[in-house]
């Protein structure tokens, strides 16, 4: 088998991906850099990033006045239920503004005012504005203004369309991974002195979500089958604005910019929940908000679902063309509804995942050499509810500092690595098995079953009792995926063969978000349970992490405390 | 919504190219994007092809659909003749199906310098270069450019020589030339004006037809003629 070495590998080339190889090559021009990535980087999904990244922007710069890190900061932490920790929070809000710099300095087309600074709109559960924005496309133009620049640097070197099978590690640290190359067919390892896991989340484990095709918690079941914990998995965001037959995503900007929410009497319905934020509220009581709306019967319905109207249209057609033209544009295509002239359909959708691999603030994981970043990643800022806008600020943030460390780490790690051959021929031999495998359980009948699992038991309101009957189904699933066979064989491009390890992927984060939902018994954030409503400090001030253990393939729950450093929990008003 | 039924005739590759037909029967809403991962999921999985965001942003699937270069997501059955003819994107080479390699698209994109350079660095504590919404409006459309690669298969001249830059590589020169903050336009220029470079373009807009996000590379490509010519006639003085 092939064997390609490098000193780095990055696993994923979105925004978080790409930040990091940019940082580790301008660190040092002699590292050898790779990216491993299962699509072009610029088919990643932080592509799909609409309505901006969030950072305090010194007053000279900013148009915005009176705003300071301390306040974005306390958002943060109100908006994560009290759950973020507390110190990733305040390096991050610090951090941010300088980011949100160097992409203008790298040529990001950041939307500007009339004197030509850098314009900010409002976000929800934002108390000022302080997100900047590229329009309404402001992941497409960060993503590809970060390709375009990693193109300048003649060490890093790209493994686009390469699927990672297998991280390896020996007792100490990370050695490597194994992956196929999709369109030669073969599979080889790598051998790096660090790796990054930056992949995105795994919105896919539902089947109405604004997550592209390529989301499958990929990075997370990687770390976690190397003995790495998850962390906070129970909490999966519902954006409260998805177009009801895709599950395409409709920025917060749109009502950032102004738009409203309205139930079938054409009621601004946030008035009775949140009538000090109205529409810029956070997600989770947004997206709670249009639930009972629907609930009580004051929902449209249609032929994909109950949803409530956002209405932009007096904003007139002048401000959409020109702050919401994507918006206007997926409205059109795929809800055949021009938002200039008529209401969009909207209901709440899976959409982001505050969990992932746990990691401190310089992006390490308990396993030596071993970083994530990004949505993969949980630091944690977001805590039990991620503020809009707060996201691509991350995959910058700590895709640097992942960059960063990695570099060093590579750099003083000089000891030589061996990789187990054994575990190389016997991860060939199981992957040749499994193409070859006539099991009798079809890829799509599974993951079907699985999205509709996760829409029924995982959702945005929770009880133990279907919890539990959701896990055991993703129990069975994850049995009968060891019975999958394959219709295609040839190992040239298989995309079958792609679905089916993304789906045992998949399978592994969906268990952990049932588990983790289970033993949360409060409601907290994004995690509703209706058998517990309310907060409970006493019980649950703490991160859930979830590893493998020892032995056997059962997950294990620990706890951790949540890092308090100036703001006491308090009751999460608005 | 009324079902209808039609035919999808898939121009396979595995060892060999043919025809496959499948028949379904579909919804008006649904796209050629959805028909295919009805095929897949419940005919044929190894039915191959690429796709991802399904909202016309990541670029992925890209394909030649009843003789239009298209991305399937957006394309929808209903406005289609039928039997629809999907075929994998032109002037690349088919690894499997309809996925072709674009590498070498991707390579003349790395040729055009796409970055910015400054020659006198702010530092971040700085902050931002200014532009104002009229500057940024200059390079407001070849910026929209996705990287489908659509355009490379409509263009004639790619077709019949590899070694011409093509259309969004061109754009993609535009877009950073057109920008004020940037300060290597003559390197750049320099690199789309040789002999592999933007002169070949016989401005026939087939590329321009083609893409779905209205970059215009044609037009980008006739500018930087201009500011090529315009480059050779200050240098001649």
């Amino acid at each position: 088998m092939e064997i390609i070495e490098s000193d780095i590998l990055i696993v994923g080339g979105g925004g978080a991906g790409l930040r990091a190889a940019i940082a580790a090559a301008e660190k040092n021009p002699k590292l050898k850099i790779a990216i491993v990535s299962k699509v072009y980087p610029v088919r990643s999904h932080t592509v799909s990033a609409e309505g901006g990244i969030a950072g305090v922007l010194p007053n000279e710069t900013s148009a915005n006045d009176g705003d300071s890190l301390e306040q974005h900061a306390f958002d943060t932490i109100r908006g994560s239920d009290f759950l973020a920790d507390q110190d990733a929070v305040e390096f991050f809000v610090k951090e941010a503004p300088r980011e949100i710099i160097q992409m203008e300095h790298w040529g990001c087309p950041w939307s500007r005012e009339e004197n030509g600074k850098v314009a900010v709109r409002a976000f929800g559960g934002m108390s000022v504005k302080r997100t900047v924005f590229a329009a309404d496309k402001t992941g497409f133009y960060m993503l590809h203004t970060l390709f375009e620049r990693t193109l300048k640097y003649a060490n890093i070197r790209r493994f686009d369309e390469w699927f990672v099978l297998k991280l390896l590690r020996d007792d100490a640290r990370v050695t490597g991974l194994i992956a196929m190359d999709l369109r030669r067919g073969i599979i080889a390892a790598f051998k790096a002195k660090a790796v990054l896991l930056a992949t995105g989340g795994a919105g896919k484990i539902y089947s109405f979500t604004t997550n592209a095709n390529i989301k499958t918690g990929d990075g997370m079941a990687l770390a976690y089958e190397i003995g790495v914990p998850l962390k906070d998995m129970e909490f999966v965001q519902f954006h409260p604005t998805g177009l009801p037959r895709t599950g395409i995503l409709i920025t917060e900007g749109a009502r950032g910019e102004g738009g409203y929410l309205l139930n079938k009497n054409g009621e601004r319905f946030m008035k009775n929940y949140l009538p000090t934020k109205m529409e810029l509220g956070p997600r989770d009581i947004i997206s709670r908000a249009i639930m009972s709306e629907i609930k009580a019967g004051r929902g449209f319905e249609g032929p994909h679902g109950a949803y409530v109207h956002l209405d932009i249209r007096h904003l007139g057609e002048k401000l959409i063309d020109e702050k919401l033209p994507l918006v206007r544009e997926v409205a059109k295509d795929f809800e055949g509804v021009d938002p200039v002239h008529e209401p969009i359909p909207v209901r709440p959708v899976a959409h982001y995942f505050m969990g992932g691999v746990a990691t401190n603030l310089r992006a390490e994981t308990s396993l030596s050499g071993l970083f994530a970043a990004g949505e993969t990643a949980c630091v944690t800022i977001n805590g039990a509810n991620r503020l809009g806008s707060n996201s691509l600020a991350e995959c910058l943030v700590f895709g640097r500092v992942a960059g960063e460390m990695v570099a060093e780490y590579a750099e003083n790690n000089s000891v030589a690595i061996n990789l187990s051959k054994d575990e190389i021929a016997q991860e060939e031999a199981r992957i040749k098995k499994f193409l070859s495998h006539e099991g009798s359980e079809r890829v799509a009948v599974l993951r079907e079953s699985m999205q509709k699992t996760m829409e029924e038991h995982a959702g945005i309101e929770r009880e133990k009792s279907s919890i539990q009957a959701g896990l055991e189904k993703i129990i069975e699933l994850r049995k009968r995926a060891e019975n999958i066979g394959l219709v295609d064989h040839s190992p040239i491009f298989n995309t079958e063969f792609v679905s089916a390890l993304e789906l045992k992927n998949m399978l592994l984060v969906a268990e952990a978000v049932l588990r983790s939902a289970l033993n949360r018994e409060e409601s907290r954030g994004s995690h509703m349970r209706s058998d517990f409503p309310n907060r409970d400090d006493e019980r649950f001030l703490k991160h859930l992490t979830l590893r493998q253990a020892q032995g056997d393939t059962s997950m294990v729950t620990t706890e951790h405390p949540v890092t308090i450093t100036k703001w006491q929990p308090q009751e999460r008003k608005y | 919504m009324a079902a209808a039924g039609t035919q999808i005739l898939v121009k396979r590759y595995l060892s060999q190219s043919f025809y496959q037909t499948y028949e379904i029967r579909f919804q008006e809403d649904i796209t050629v994007l959805d028909a295919l991962n009805c095929i897949k999921a419940e005919q044929d999985p190894t039915l191959t092809y690429r796709w991802s965001c399904r909202m016309g942003i990541c670029g992925s699937c890209a394909a030649v659909v009843n003789g239009k270069p298209v991305l399937m997501c957006q394309t929808y059955l209903g406005n289609l003749k039928q039997p629809v003819k999907i075929e994998p994107l032109r002037n690349f080479p088919v690894i499997k199906d309809l996925v072709v390699e674009i590498d070498d698209a991707f390579e003349k994109m790395r040729s055009v310098n796409p970055y910015m350079e400054h020659m006198k660095k702010k530092a971040l504590e700085e902050g931002e270069y200014e532009q104002t919404p009229a500057q940024l409006e200059k390079l407001k459309q070849t910026s929209q450019c996705i990287k489908c690669m659509l355009c490379y298969s409509a263009c004639p001249v790619y077709g019949f020589d590899k070694n011409f830059i093509g259309p969004a590589a061109g754009a993609l020169a535009y877009r950073y030339n057109a920008d004020n903050r940037d300060e290597s336009k003559k390197e750049r220029l320099d690199t789309v004006i040789g002999e592999k470079g933007v002169w070949n373009c016989s401005f026939v807009g087939e590329c321009s037809n083609a893409c779905p996000k209205r970059v215009d590379p044609a037009l980008a490509l006739q500018r930087l003629k201009l500011m090529g010519s315009l480059r050779l006639v200050t240098s001649l003085q």
